[in-house]
C-alpha cells in the first residue's frame, strides 16, 4: 500500500469512541429495562407488535453497530444475513416442525458461519470498497431466495407462512404479548453479551483495529482473525433478529429483504449514534416510526418528508442519539451542582 | 313473603322482556360490526405509494377519488365511506404492520384491494384469523380463490393462470403445430402465468421450445430475445410488465423476427406500452382483455366510459387516463360500493362476505361489454371472462367470443 493510498483509506475511518462511552450506566439501563417490561401492559396488541418489531430491528442495528462502531468495518449487506436468519427459522419451523425458540440459535450459528466466511474475502477490502462488496451481497440475496433449486424449501417467490407461537404453560397472555416478552429476553441477553464482548479482550482488539490497523497488528493482534470474527458475530446477531422478525411477521418472502432493509439498518445505526450500543433502540424507533409520521404529514410526498426529517437529524445532531444523551447528562450534572 | 318474591320476579321478567323487545327490534333493523355506524363505513387499504411498485399507487388514489364522489352524492344508504389507505412500500413486513394498524387501531370494517401478491400473502392468515374481510385483492395470483381454507379472502381480476389458459386454448385451436418461445418475469406473476400456459397446453406442452426468464431489475431484455429468436420458434409469448413489454416489441422489429406475438394483459395498455414501442411495430399482436382501455378511441362514446371520464374530470382531474391503473381502480371501487349497497343495514363482516359472494352478473362501467362479475359461496373469483384482441392501426380490435378461463377442469 502506497503512502497516498493510505491517506485515502484512513480518512473515512469511524471516529474513535472510548469503550466506556459505548454503554449506559447501571441506573439508566435498569430504568430502560423497567420501561420496556411495563410498556405492553398498557397498550393495544397492534402497538405491542410494533414494539416487538422495534426490538427486532434494534437487535439488527446493534449487530451493525458492533461491526462498524466496534471494528470499524462498513456493511450494506446486513439484509442478506437478516434474510438467511429469517428463512432458517421459517424453514425449520414449517418444514421440520421444530420449536420456534430452538430455531433461533441455529439461525444465529448459520449466519455466524456465513458472515465469517464472507469476512474472509472482505478482508482485502476496506472502507467504501467493503461497503460495495456487501452491497452486492444484499442485492443478490432476494434473487437467490427465488431460485428454483431451493423452491421446495423457500416457497420461491410466494414465500413461506409461519405459524405464530402461543404462550407456553397456559400463561394468560396474548400471542403478541408473549412474543414481545420472548423477544425482550433474547434482546437483553444479546445486549449484555455485546457489552461484555466489547469490554473483553476481543472487544479491545476490535477497537484497536478500528482506530489504527497497523498499530493494532504491531501490538500482536491477529487483524485478519478479529476482522472476520467481527463480521461473524455481527451476522450471527442479525440472523437471530431475522428469525425473530420472521416469527413476529408470520411470513417470509424475498421481497421483504431487499437492499432497502440494509440501508434502513445503516440509517438506524447512524441516527442512534455509531458505536453507542443503547442508541440501537433509538435508531430502530427512527426507522419504524418516522416513515409513518412522514406518511401522516403527506401521503404523496412521504419520501420527501422522510428525507427532510432525516436531514434535520443529521444536521442538528450529527452524532445521533448519543449526542442528545451526552447533552442530557451534562444538564443533569449541572442541576445536581446547583 | 312469597307474593313479594313473585312480584319481584314478575317485575324482573317484565324488564327483561321489555329489554329484549327493544334490543330485538333494533337488531332486526340495523346490525353493525366494528367499523360501521349509522353515519360511516370505515374501509382500510394498503398500497405501495413508495418503493419499487409505486406506479400502482395510482390505484389507491383513484379509489379515494371514487369514494369522494360516492360521499358527495350522499354515501351508501346514508353512510359515508371513510377510506383509510396506508403505504406499505411493497414490503411484506410493513404490510403486516399497516394492516394491523388498520384493524386494531383504526378499527376498519374490512380491508379492500390491498395490492401485491407478497403483501397479501403476508396478511392473509392474520385477516382470516381475525375474521376481517380481505376483499378484492389487487393481484392476479390464482390462490385467492380458496373459499374453503380462506373464507375471508377474495380476488377481483381474472387470475394469471386463467388468462394464460385462454392463450393456450387459442393456440391449440388455431396453430396446433406452433413452436412456442416464452419470455417471463422471474417472480410470482411470471411463474403463475407459465403454469397456466403449461396446464392449458396439457399433453401438448412440448410445443414450448424455449423459456427465458428475466429479473425485473435488469435494464434491458434484448439479449434474451435474440436468444429466443435463435430457437426458430414461430410463437412468442411475452409475460412481461409494461417497461419490458415495450422493449420486447421494439427489439422484435429491430431484429426482424416476426413470430405470432402474444402479450400478457398486464402490459396491453396502449398508452404505456404500445405507443412508446411504436404502433408500426405492434401490428398483429394478440392479447386478451376484460376492461376497456381509457386510451382507446373506440370507447369514446361508450356510456360506461363517458361516466368514467366525467368522474375523472370532476374528482380526479390530474389523473392520466391512459394509465390502465386508473380504469382498474374505478372498476374495483365500484364493485365494493355495489357490495356495500347490497349489505343494506346489516353491516357485519359476515354479511359483507356473504354479499360479496352473491354478486350476480354485475357489470362495472369499465368492463368490456359482456364481461360480468358473478360469485358464489364456492366461487371467490369475481372476473373470470376475457376476450381476445388483436392490435390493428392504433387500437385493439376485439375478436371472437367472451371466453371463460375458469380453472375447473
Amino acid at each position: 500500500m502506497s503512502a497516498a493510498e493510505e491517506v485515502v483509506t484512513e480518512a473515512p475511518a469511524v471516529e474513535a469512541v472510548p469503550k466506556r462511552a459505548m454503554t449506559l450506566g447501571y441506573g439508566t439501563s435498569l430504568v430502560m429495562l423497567a420501561l420496556l417490561i411495563a410498556a405492553p401492559l398498557f397498550v393495544k396488541n397492534f402497538i405491542i407488535f410494533q414494539l416487538t418489531m422495534l426490538l427486532v430491528y434494534a437487535l439488527a442495528v446493534l449487530a451493525l453497530n458492533i461491526l462498524t462502531g466496534g471494528s470499524g468495518q462498513f456493511s450494506l449487506g446486513q439484509s442478506a444475513f437478516y434474510a438467511v436468519g429469517a428463512y432458517t427459522s421459517a424453514i425449520l419451523m414449517e418444514h421440520v416442525g421444530m420449536n420456534y425458540a430452538l430455531t433461533l440459535p441455529i439461525a444465529g450459528v448459520i449466519c455466524f458461519g456465513f458472515g465469517f466466511l464472507f469476512g474472509q474475502p472482505a478482508l482485502r477490502l476496506s472502507g467504501v470498497y467493503l461497503a460495495l462488496a456487501t452491497f452486492a451481497l444484499a442485492t443478490a440475496m432476494p434473487q437467490l431466495l427465488k431460485l428454483g433449486y431451493f423452491e421446495h424449501w423457500t416457497g420461491g417467490v410466494q414465500g413461506l407462512v409461519v405459524t405464530k407461537p402461543d404462550a407456553p404453560f397456559g400463561l394468560p397472555m396474548s400471542q403478541d404479548m408473549w412474543l414481545y416478552y420472548f423477544t425482550l429476553v433474547v434482546t437483553v441477553a444479546i445486549y449484555i453479551f455485546s457489552v461484555n464482548l466489547l469490554r473483553s479482550r476481543s472487544g479491545r482488539a476490535f477497537m484497536a483495529i478500528r482506530d489504527n490497523e497497523i498499530a493494532a497488528s504491531a501490538m500482536g493482534i491477529d487483524v485478519a482473525l478479529y476482522k472476520t470474527l467481527a463480521f461473524g458475530v455481527s451476522a450471527g446477531i442479525t440472523g437471530v433478529a431475522g428469525g425473530l422478525g420472521a416469527i413476529a411477521v408470520q411470513f417470509v418472502a424475498p421481497d421483504g429483504y431487499t437492499i432497502l432493509l440494509a440501508i434502513n439498518l445503516f440509517l438506524g445505526m447512524v441516527v442512534g449514534g455509531v458505536g453507542w450500543l443503547p442508541g440501537s433502540i433509538v435508531g430502530s424507533a427512527f426507522i419504524i416510526f418516522v416513515p409513518n409520521i412522514a406518511e401522516g404529514i403527506s401521503k404523496g410526498l412521504s419520501g420527501a418528508v422522510f428525507g427532510i426529517l432525516l436531514f434535520l437529524v443529521i444536521f442538528l445532531v450529527p452524532h445521533g442519539a448519543r449526542q442528545i444523551a451526552i447533552v442530557a447528562q451534562q444538564l443533569i450534572g449541572k442541576l445536581k451542582k446547583n | 313473603m312469597l307474593s313479594k318474591q313473585k312480584l319481584r320476579i314478575a317485575a324482573f321478567s317484565t324488564a327483561v322482556i321489555a329489554f329484549a323487545a327493544v334490543s330485538g327490534s333494533a337488531l332486526a333493523q340495523k346490525k353493525y360490526d366494528t367499523g360501521a355506524t349509522d353515519t360511516e363505513i370505515k374501509v382500510g387499504n394498503i398500497m405501495p405509494y413508495s418503493g419499487p411498485a409505486s406506479a400502482y399507487g395510482v390505484i389507491g388514489k383513484t379509489e379515494e377519488a371514487y369514494f369522494k364522489k360516492i360521499n358527495a352524492e350522499g354515501g351508501i344508504n346514508g353512510r359515508k365511506i371513510n377510506f383509510i389507505s396506508y403505504d406499505d412500500g411493497y414490503s411484506p413486513p410493513k404490510a403486516v404492520e399497516q394492516v394491523r394498524k388498520l384493524v386494531e387501531s383504526d378499527e376498519v370494517l374490512l380491508v379492500f384491494n390491498s395490492l401485491g401478491t407478497p403483501s397479501n400473502s403476508a396478511i392473509q392468515k392474520y385477516l382470516n384469523a381475525k375474521k376481517v374481510p380481505q376483499l378484492f385483492v389487487a393481484t392476479g395470483a390464482t390462490k385467492w380463490n380458496d373459499p374453503k381454507d380462506f373464507p375471508w379472502t377474495m380476488g377481483w381480476q381474472p387470475s394469471y393462470q386463467s388468462e394464460a389458459r385462454i392463450y393456450a386454448k387459442y393456440l391449440l385451436k388455431e396453430k396446433p403445430d406452433a413452436k412456442i418461445a416464452i419470455m417471463f418475469q422471474n417472480d410470482d406473476f411470471g411463474k403463475d402465468y407459465l403454469k397456466g400456459l403449461k396446464d392449458g397446453l396439457g399433453a401438448k406442452a412440448s410445443m414450448i421450445v424455449a423459456e427465458e426468464s428475466y429479473e425485473p431489475t435488469e435494464p434491458t431484455i434484448d439479449n434474451h430475445i435474440v436468444k429466443l429468436k435463435a430457437t426458430g420458434a414461430d410463437v412468442f409469448i411475452s409475460i412481461t410488465t409494461p417497461k419490458f413489454a415495450a422493449q420486447a416489441i421494439k427489439k422484435l422489429a429491430e431484429i426482424e423476427w416476426k413470430p405470432l406475438h402474444i402479450l400478457s394483459n398486464v402490459s396491453a395498455s396502449v398508452g404505456s406500452v404500445i405507443k412508446p414501442a411504436g404502433f408500426e411495430n405492434a401490428q398483429g399482436i394478440l392479447s386478451a382483455a376484460y376492461a376497456k382501455d381509457g386510451a382507446d378511441s373506440q370507447w369514446d362514446n361508450d356510456p360506461g366510459m363517458k361516466k368514467f371520464f366525467a368522474f375523472l374530470e370532476k374528482y380526479y382531474p390530474e389523473a392520466n387516463k391512459l394509465d390502465g391503473s386508473v380504469v382498474y381502480g374505478y372498476g374495483v371501487a365500484q364493485t365494493l360500493v355495489k357490495v356495500l349497497e347490497m349489505c343494506g343495514d346489516n353491516l357485519t363482516r359476515e354479511n359483507v362476505m356473504k354479499q360479496a359472494a352473491s354478486l350476480k352478473g354485475f357489470a362495472p362501467d369499465t368492463l368490456l361489454p359482456g364481461v360480468t362479475i358473478s360469485t358464489s359461496a364456492t366461487d371467490f373469483a369475481p372476473i373470470e371472462q376475457l376476450q381476445m384482441m388483436r392490435f390493428k392501426g392504433e387500437k385493439w380490435e376485439l375478436f371472437g367470443d367472451i371466453i371463460s378461463g375458469e380453472l375447473s377442469h
